[in-house]
């Protein structure tokens, strides 16, 4: 077969510019489901269990939008193996206008940076002056750059949810430190990132006071992880307010799902990538059998069969395709933590490379297919005449 | 004893154009000695080059039987004419049908793909056949970068690589100069007389036929002079 090659690999590059095009379009696909491939098959393969996990987080078991009772904190605090327990509540905020995100969270200082030690990069005087400022807030560098905050701002934020008792949605904050992720991974989960008091927001808001949007939990053994998690939902059973423990990562995981169906997202996004590869590809295809019709008929006069013909015109595709392909793979292999940076907590390997070049051999067929059937029936006496 | 390499008995053949059947070809016979030149004139549309076909099997009679180098070619399926193609015709085209994004040397090599030789094999025979035929020092070089006569030299290289008995050539100086037109004629009749290849050539040019040994006239689907070549 590989006595073809050249042949085939020529015919390829008879029109550079086209075929450069057509390769680049490829890659470009495949580079997009490479990514979405990857991110699907993360969001669809939560992680095996809470085993191995050192924090977990505990939500309503009927879903993360409903609160859990504020006094659940004891119990979950006494369970066997819990060594830290903290207390969050989606607050929804942004600044001035909607399209400034702000990832406002009320914590309990003491347990939250207790829970996450080790995490943040924040001076003690910046610390001691949040612990001191009921109004306080402390803001991410990245997020004081974005929008030009300074210490000893008074920064006003919008909650889409939460009301305070005069009816009024705005919130207003005292910058009074910043902090930065230790782990330059994380530095853009944390890149909009506002801490303020948890008092502060449960007195202020007009509902849902003693309620919280979830727990978090430090474990003392990771490797019992899941006999804790176990230990904590056995609490709540046959209660009105059920839960659901995990590990952080999958409710992360779980946070980005309410967004919508993530598969059908990204699989509507490839559907449409590939339906339009399709066309392209195959016109490129058809074209090109089109313009050398009468080298087919000279390669059928010197003896090439129907089907090594119709192989020849499936291998020329087969090499278009699963080449830029491996292309597209690899670069959405080297864009992977690019990726992460973006989707942190959720865990990313490079599964799509199996499929896609699955993918890439069908795709292939189907555009090689057509034009080959037409070079496979092509009539030589008709071909050389010009009557094709 | 002469030994006859092309038969033709009673042959025709008619296309369909549309709805309307097209006499082509009306109860042909012909025979041709191995190791003739054979040159076939007439004027347009008189079926020369669908005679050539058919003798070349690039295509099969609507009645009637040709058998060439021994083989009943009427009898052939498609399949079986192609392999029978690659080993026993070699085909010269009057615009020489190379592959353009091929070299000269590749190009004569691809009748050789078809066989079982290997890479140096194939490379050492397409050397041979260029040497042959005069353009070795062409070899690497895309048909683009060739003249009209140094083209067709080598599409008669591809034609010869695989060591065919006959060689069919539709008008091979239909697109040359007078000079190059002589060059290649030249080149036939050496292959012809020191190498025994049988040839039938398709020509319009009174001095094209005069290189060959024989000549036939065709007019109307008719060959108007007896349709026997044998010795």
């Amino acid at each position: 077969m590989m006595k073809y090659f050249p042949l085939v690999w020529a015919t390829l590059w008879r029109k550079k510019t086209r075929t450069i095009f057509t390769l680049l379009s490829v890659v470009v696909a495949f580079l997009l489901f490479g990514v979405l491939e990857t991110v699907d098959y993360a969001f669809s393969h939560p992680s095996a269990g809470a085993t191995g996990a050192d924090k977990l987080v505990t939500t309503n078991k009927y879903s993360i939008t409903l609160p859990l009772p504020f006094a659940d904190r004891q119990q979950i605090r006494s369970v066997p193996g819990v060594e830290e327990v903290t207390w969050l509540t989606w607050f929804g905020g942004y600044y001035q206008e909607s399209k400034n995100f702000v990832f406002a969270l009320p914590i309990d200082t003491d347990t939250y940076f207790n829970l996450h030690k080790d995490e943040f990069i924040v001076s003690d005087s910046e610390m001691q002056a949040f612990r001191n400022t009921r109004t306080g807030g402390l803001v991410n560098v990245a997020l004081m750059k974005k929008f030009g905050w300074k210490v000893g701002d008074k920064v006003p934020l919008h909650s889409t949810i939460w009301t305070q008792k005069d009816g009024s949605l705005d919130w207003a904050f005292d910058v009074v430190g910043t902090f930065d992720a230790k782990d330059p991974t994380q530095a853009s989960q944390q890149a909009s990132s506002l801490l303020f008091h948890y008092e502060l927001f449960d007195e202020g808001r007009s509902f849902g006071k003693g309620n919280v949007g979830w727990y978090e939990e430090r474990v003392a053994d990771p490797s019992q992880a899941a006999v804790v998690a176990n230990r904590i939902d056995a609490l709540f059973t046959n209660s009105s307010d059920e839960t659901k423990t995990q590990p952080a990562k999958d409710f992360a995981m779980a946070f980005i799902k309410q967004l919508g169906d993530i598969g059908f997202v990204l699989r509507a996004i490839l559907g449409a990538v590939f339906f339009t590869l399709l066309f392209l590809t195959g016109n490129t295809m058809m074209q090109s059998v089109r313009e050398r019709v009468p080298e087919l008929a000279v390669l059928k006069t010197l003896g090439f069969g129907d089907a090594a013909v119709l192989g020849l015109v499936i291998a020329e595709s087969m090499l278009l395709c699963v080449t830029a392909a491996l292309f597209g793979l690899a670069l959405s292999f080297a864009a992977l933590p690019i990726v992460k940076m973006g989707l942190q907590g959720v865990d990313l390997s490079p599964k799509a490379v199996l499929p896609g070049i699955g993918v890439a051999v069908l795709l292939a067929f189907i555009v090689g297919l057509p034009p080959g059937l037409r070079a496979m029936r092509l009539t030589i006496v008709d071909a050389l005449a010009d009557r094709h | 004893m002469t030994e006859t390499i092309v038969s033709l008995r009673r042959v025709a053949k008619s296309y369909l154009r549309g709805k309307q059947s097209i006499d082509v070809l009306q109860d042909l016979n012909l025979e041709i000695t191995k190791g003739d030149f054979v040159a076939l004139m007439g004027p347009s549309g008189s079926g020369k080059t669908t005679l050539l076909n058919l003798i070349g099997g690039l295509d099969t009679p609507t009645s009637g039987e040709i058998t060439v180098a021994g083989q009943r070619l009427d009898q052939l399926g498609s399949g079986a004419l192609a392999r029978w193609r690659s080993t026993h015709v070699g085909f010269v085209f009057q615009f020489y049908n190379l592959m353009p994004m091929l070299t000269a040397q590749r190009n004569v090599e691809l009748p050789l793909l078809l066989t079982h030789l290997s890479a140096a094999q194939r490379k050492a025979h397409a050397v041979a056949a260029l040497t042959l035929v005069g353009v070795a020092d062409r070899a690497k070089h895309k048909p683009s970068e060739l003249s009209g006569g140094q083209a067709q030299r080598v599409a008669i290289a591809r034609a010869l690589v695989a060591d065919p008995t006959l060689l069919v050539c539709d008008e091979p100086t239909g697109d040359l100069d007078r000079k190059s037109a002589d060059d290649v004629l030249h080149l036939l009749q050496m292959l012809n007389r020191e190498h025994g290849k049988s040839i039938v050539m398709v020509t319009h040019d009174p001095k094209a036929a005069e290189f060959a040994s024989h000549q036939l006239h065709m007019d109307k689907g008719s060959l108007l002079a007896a349709g026997s070549l044998a010795a």
